[in-house]
């Protein structure tokens, strides 16, 4: 294969990125020089202890902040440009609190292209429509006329989803989306997500404390060390998609988890 | 009766307990008229003054309106967007901005006079100068402060710069904004009154004035009525609109009693 048609089927690609906080005696390292790749519809979960540079490789991607040395490229070129369709969901749901939920989950059409051409006459009809569905699959349709404060931390997060998935983003930035979650409400999810995956095949980074959680979700898991964090370890989850939700009560699915969860705990020590 | 009726009631009869005394010890004390008329004097006064009032009523809307609301509000709010969006211009421009708006404002009035003659120009400047300064200061702080994560939202979707004022720094700003603009609209309303008491053959403050000099006491004490009635309409006019645009920021909840 050529090199320029490897480089087209990258979706993101980190190179010796690193990243340091501050200056003189303050500064921090967030991340040590680290290299990531995603192929184009690759789903990579993203795991390690808290504090390590995982939400501060997702504001790499999204050129929320340049790297302090290295490369940061998506779609092949520099993150900056942002050419690819974006979908991000925050660590915190970052909902603006002065729309109601409905407005907030569409706010993505209003500004991405080519979506936002049609946002005056489709945001009453189609958008709207659209929008509802998703918040129908997450257990929100009763809440699409609510203001963010009248909404639990794990509606929010449901939403914060919704509103990172609804303008069929080719990139998928998802910073542990789950969390605040019951468990029933998380199996749910997942498998929510996996069909939406499959069926439109984006490239997907999933930032997660639940080895479970990136095991049936994921084709390839980064393991992180602690801070300042570097990948030490990227194993591909040897098991056909879509995977059913008994998959993780598996021993075989149990023991990979298992070992994960070694590796982390070493790492943090 | 509900906590807010009760409020409501209470604040009433303060308002007409109020006058009642008025009238009452000027009557035990037997003030004259020339020093402190009774408030059905006044009203009389009011009554029959009316029509002769109320083109300088007019007048002295107009100034204030015209001020304050066309000229000071959209020049304080470009300005503050200057100022707000641009790190650089913030810190440069804020201390200048404080030094400007603690300048007491009324004493531009005669520099007005100077440059414009006397008439309606003077007030509605006097009008714009007192409201532009809290509109700018705030509109400024407020964009200055709106929280990086609420713009980290529109930036990952690839956003400019100006759909992410549209949509997250100036919505964020409202609060601000409809703070300034109640404090605002009150302050330039008695800039215009001065203006036109100083520079004017027209306009509630210049009614004042000749009555005074006539000693028409009553008249005086009802245009200084007239002015407390459009002062509490204007503010309660802009507070109608503050509750419609920013009722997000209050969080009114209420609580089912079953
Ligand atoms: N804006 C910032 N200024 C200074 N330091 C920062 C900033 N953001 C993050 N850091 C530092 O960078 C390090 C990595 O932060 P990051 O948010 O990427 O962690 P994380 O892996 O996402 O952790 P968690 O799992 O707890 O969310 C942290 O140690 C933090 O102190
Ligand atoms: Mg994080």
């Amino acid at each position: 294969m050529t090199d320029a048609a490897s480089t087209r089927r990258k979706a993101v690609e980190l190179q010796q990125a690193s990243v340091i906080f501050g200056i003189g005696d303050k500064a921090v390292t967030a991340l040590s020089p680290t290299n990531l790749t995603l192929d184009k519809g690759d789903f990579v979960a993203l795991v390690g202890p808290s504090g390590c540079g995982k939400s501060t490789i997702l504001r790499l991607v999204t050129s929320l902040i340049t790297p302090s040395s290295g490369a940061v490229l998506v779609g092949g070129r520099d993150a900056a440009i942002r050419h690819l369709r974006m979908g991000m969901a925050f660590q915190n749901p970052t909902m603006l609190p002065w729309l109601t939920i409905e407005q907030n989950v569409m706010m993505p059409l209003k500004i991405v292209k080519p979506f936002k051409q049609s946002y005056r006459q489709d945001r009453k009809g189609a958008f709207r429509d659209r929008v509802h569905a998703l918040l129908g699959q997450v257990g929100l349709g009763d809440f699409s006329g609510h203001f963010p404060w009248q909404l639990s931390g794990g509606m929010l997060q449901r939403a914060n989803l919704c509103r990172a998935l609804v303008h069929d983003p080719d990139l998928l930035l998802l910073d542990e989306p789950f969390g605040a979650l019951d468990q029933f409400t998380r199996e749910e999810l997942w498998q929510t997500l996996q069909e939406l995956y499959l069926d439109r095949k984006p490239t997907v980074l999933l930032v997660t404390h639940d080895l479970r959680e990136a095991g049936f979700l994921a084709q390839r898991i980064c393991v992180m060390s602690a801070r300042p964090g570097r990948i030490i370890s990227d194993e591909v989850v040897p098991l056909a998609q879509p995977r059913a939700i008994e998959t993780i009560y598996t021993p075989e699915f149990v023991e990979k988890t298992q070992n994960l969860r070694a590796l982390i705990a070493q790492v943090r020590a | 009766m509900t906590e807010k009726q009760r409020i409501r009631l209470w604040s009433f009869s303060l308002f007409i307990g109020f006058f009642l005394m008025w009238e009452v010890l000027c009557i035990v004390l037997n003030v004259s008229d020339l020093v402190l008329p009774r408030p059905s004097e006044i009203l009389v006064t009011l009554w029959t003054k009316f029509p002769i009032l109320w083109p300088h009523i007019l007048q002295t809307l107009y100034s204030t309106l015209i001020g304050d609301s066309a000229l000071g509000v959209s020049i304080g709010v470009a300005l503050g967007v200057l100022v707000g969006t641009s790190k650089v211009a913030y810190s440069v421009a804020y201390p200048l901005l404080v030094g400007f708006s603690s300048i007491p404002k009324v004493a531009v009035v005669p520099i007005f006079v100077l440059w414009f003659g006397s008439g309606t120009t003077p007030a509605i400047l006097t009008a714009m100068v007192i409201c532009v300064f809290p509109i700018v200061v705030n509109i400024a702080t407020g964009l200055a402060t709106t929280e990086p994560d609420l713009e980290d939202v529109l930036k990952t979707l690839g956003a400019s710069k100006s759909e992410i004022l549209w949509n997250v720094g100036l919505p964020r700003t409202m609060p601000y904004f409809f703070a300034s603009l109640k404090v605002a609209i009150t302050l330039s309303f008695v800039g215009a009154v001065l203006s036109e008491t100083v520079a004017s053959n027209r306009g509630i403050g210049n009614v004042m004035m000749t009555a005074s000099s006539n000693f028409q006491v009553s008249l005086v004490f009802a245009g200084l009525i007239i002015l407390a009635v459009l002062g509490v309409m204007l503010y309660a006019l802009f507070s109608l609109l503050e509750r419609h645009v920013t009722g997000w920021a209050t969080r009114d909840t209420e609580i089912a009693i079953t």
